[in-house]
């Protein structure tokens, strides 16, 4: 509709027809600095590799184990409790930030105060108040069930509860400043063309939101991969347990533990790749055109070592 | 046909804490008019348009939307106010178009005018896809239905967001200064829109700083200052034979 206007700039003279714009024919400038300091780097880091070699590690061990059936059950626990956690403590945390925000003043100071402990508190002390609740409270009676609280406290169920509700309380904080990135001026026009604030909240605030809560939330999921190995304190069998199980019969401490590290890295690093897709879906809308995919920026990266780019 | 105005003001007031924003606004809006609505920077004439769909709750005084009253119900001689479900009832019935668009930017034109329609009336995807095809025909934007909004010049944005309006079949269209934010090029097609509606005989309020399109196109004009209803008339009397010193002041710093 628009683009029939072409004017031209005030204060620039155009080229006289038929002449072609000449491309400039000039020698690169050399980046000596960044030569030099790859060297160094590289340096370090082959000195780093000779030493852990030259320990005293049986490096057979590593391959060996990677694949054991106990390694890979733990395996399984870790990324099954990690991703129970992390759904629990998105649910909380939307119910939470919500609360917070709304103008019930008794929700939003439960919110609050939910928040206040369970971030205020380490994840370490409350799993193990959860492994221990039936110290206080031999018996679960919550009127319709009756049960010993040593039977339902599960290691499961209290790694589940301690990782999760403390997510939960991240959650609501990353999902209220989402909420509050919304310009007011959606809110409106949704109210406006007759939307309840129940559907206000969940087809314009909310999907608006995703661009600004999911960034931190990949980096809670990949947190909650790592913190996962807490749970060894409430008896889960999750991979460092299963890794230390091993390490303790066949005395290849160190050696476990780097099965374990391998096994993370692999995790964390398979996430990672699903977060940038992630967020680029929920780019959608708000940028013109997405940004590039890891290929795409590998071979710009790849070119910034021939020359240096001319425009950015 | 309808005996009573479309939209009628009795004395409404409305502060935001100790700031009295609104000081007692009469007028009544007939039914198939072009109401303008012109007057300085900060003189409440947005206060006025939120009150009238209930984005904004009144203080005092009295306002009807097709002879209903705006947010409450009376029985006897006593006001109940309305549950935020049936406020979102009303407000079906009555468009709003805004300064800054407020289009939702995460779903394209078609998605953004069929939304309302589907999530508010349970229309069927089809038949809202249907309208939505036909409504972006109208305001010249069938080549557009699949842009997101921030792929689409900002007089296209205003077209898509009168559309959206238009989506829900209001009885009722408020339009908030639509091309004050617009490029100077880009002000006429969404005033061309606008001028469509006007012959096919919609009930619009417009709050405007286009002279051009009040003399033009508008029915009735009001000139606010301060809260107050200081003129108002046939926009070609006001505009060119103002009573009132404030609005000859306006006026010509505006013409
Ligand atoms: N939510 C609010 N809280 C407090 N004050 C407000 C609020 N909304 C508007 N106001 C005040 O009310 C006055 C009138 O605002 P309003 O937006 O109605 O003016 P306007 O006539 O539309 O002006 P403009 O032409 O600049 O849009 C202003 O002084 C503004 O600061
Ligand atoms: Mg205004």
């Amino acid at each position: 509709m628009n683009n029939k206007i072409k004017k031209i700039p005030s204060g620039v003279i155009p080229a006289p027809d038929g002449i072609p714009p000449q491309a400039i024919k000039a020698i690169p400038v050399r980046h000596y600095g960044r030569w030099i300091s790859a060297v160094v780097v590289l340096a370090l880091l082959v000195g780093l590799v000779y030493a852990f070699s030259q320990g005293n590690v049986r490096w057979a061990t590593v391959p060996d184990k990677l694949f054991d059936a106990s390694i890979l059950t733990g395996l399984r626990n870790t990324v099954y409790i990690s991703v129970a956690s992390m759904a629990l403590g998105l649910v909380l945390g939307v119910l939470f930030a919500v609360m917070r925000l709304s103008k019930n003043p008794v929700t939003s100071t439960i919110a609050w105060l939910y928040i206040w402990f369970f971030r205020g508190t380490p994840v370490y002390v409350q799993l193990l108040i959860w492994f221990n609740l039936a110290l206080i409270f031999p018996i679960l009676d919550i009127g319709f069930y009756r049960d010993e609280m040593t039977d339902v406290m599960t290691p499961f169920l209290a790694a589940l509860l301690g990782l999760g509700l403390n997510e939960g309380a991240y959650m609501a904080e990353i999902v209220r400043s989402g909420i509050q990135s919304v310009d007011e001026g959606q809110t409106e026009a949704s109210h406006a063309l007759g939307m309840t604030q129940a559907k206000t909240m969940r087809r314009v605030v909310l999907p608006q939101s995703m661009r600004v809560i999911i960034p931190p939330t990949g980096n809670e999921f990949i947190n909650m991969l790592k913190t996962s190995s807490l749970v060894v304190a409430v008896q889960y069998q999750d991979l460092l347990r299963s890794a230390q199980d091993i390490a303790a019969t066949s005395f290849a401490v160190m050696e476990m533990l780097f099965v374990a590290s391998i096994w993370y890295l692999a995790l964390t690093s398979v996430f990672s790749v699903g977060q940038y897709y992630l967020e680029r879906r929920y780019a959608r809308g708000s940028l013109r055109a997405l940004p590039p995919t890891p290929l795409q920026r590998l071979r710009a990266n790849l070119n910034l070592f021939r020359r240096s780019e001319v425009a950015r | 046909m309808n005996t009573h105005p479309m939209v009628k003001a009795q004395g409404v007031h409305k502060s935001f804490g100790a700031a009295h924003i609104l000081k007692g606004i009469d007028l009544e809006v007939a039914p198939r008019e072009v109401f303008c609505l012109i007057g300085p920077s900060g003189s409440g004439k947005s206060t006025f348009l939120r009150c009238i769909n209930h984005l904004e709750q009144i203080n005092a005084g009295r306002l009807y939307v097709d002879g209903e009253l705006v947010g409450y119900r009376q029985k006897g001689d006593k006001l109940y106010e309305l549950k935020a479900g049936e406020v979102a009832l009303k407000r079906r019935d009555i468009g709003m178009v805004f300064q800054r668009f407020n289009l939702f930017p995460h779903m394209t034109a078609i998605e953004n005018v069929m939304e309302a329609p589907v999530q508010v009336k349970g229309e069927a995807k089809a038949v809202a896809r249907a309208r939505a095809e036909r409504l972006l025909d109208r305001v010249g934007l069938a080549g557009k239905a699949k842009n997101y909004p921030s792929q689409l010049s900002g007089g296209q944005q205003q077209r898509v967001a009168i559309a959206r309006a238009l989506a829900m079949e209001p009885k009722l269209m408020l339009f908030d200064e639509p091309t004050s934010a617009l490029d100077p090029e880009l002000v006429g097609d969404v005033l061309d829109v606008m001028r469509g509606l006007a012959e096919d005989g919609m009930t619009m309020i417009v709050v405007t700083h286009e002279m051009g399109f009040a003399r033009e196109v508008g029915d009735a004009l009001v000139f606010m200052d301060d809260g107050v209803v200081v003129e108002s008339g046939h926009p070609r009397d006001v505009l060119t034979n103002p009573q009132h010193d404030r609005t000859k002041s306006f006026l010509s710093k505006v013409l």
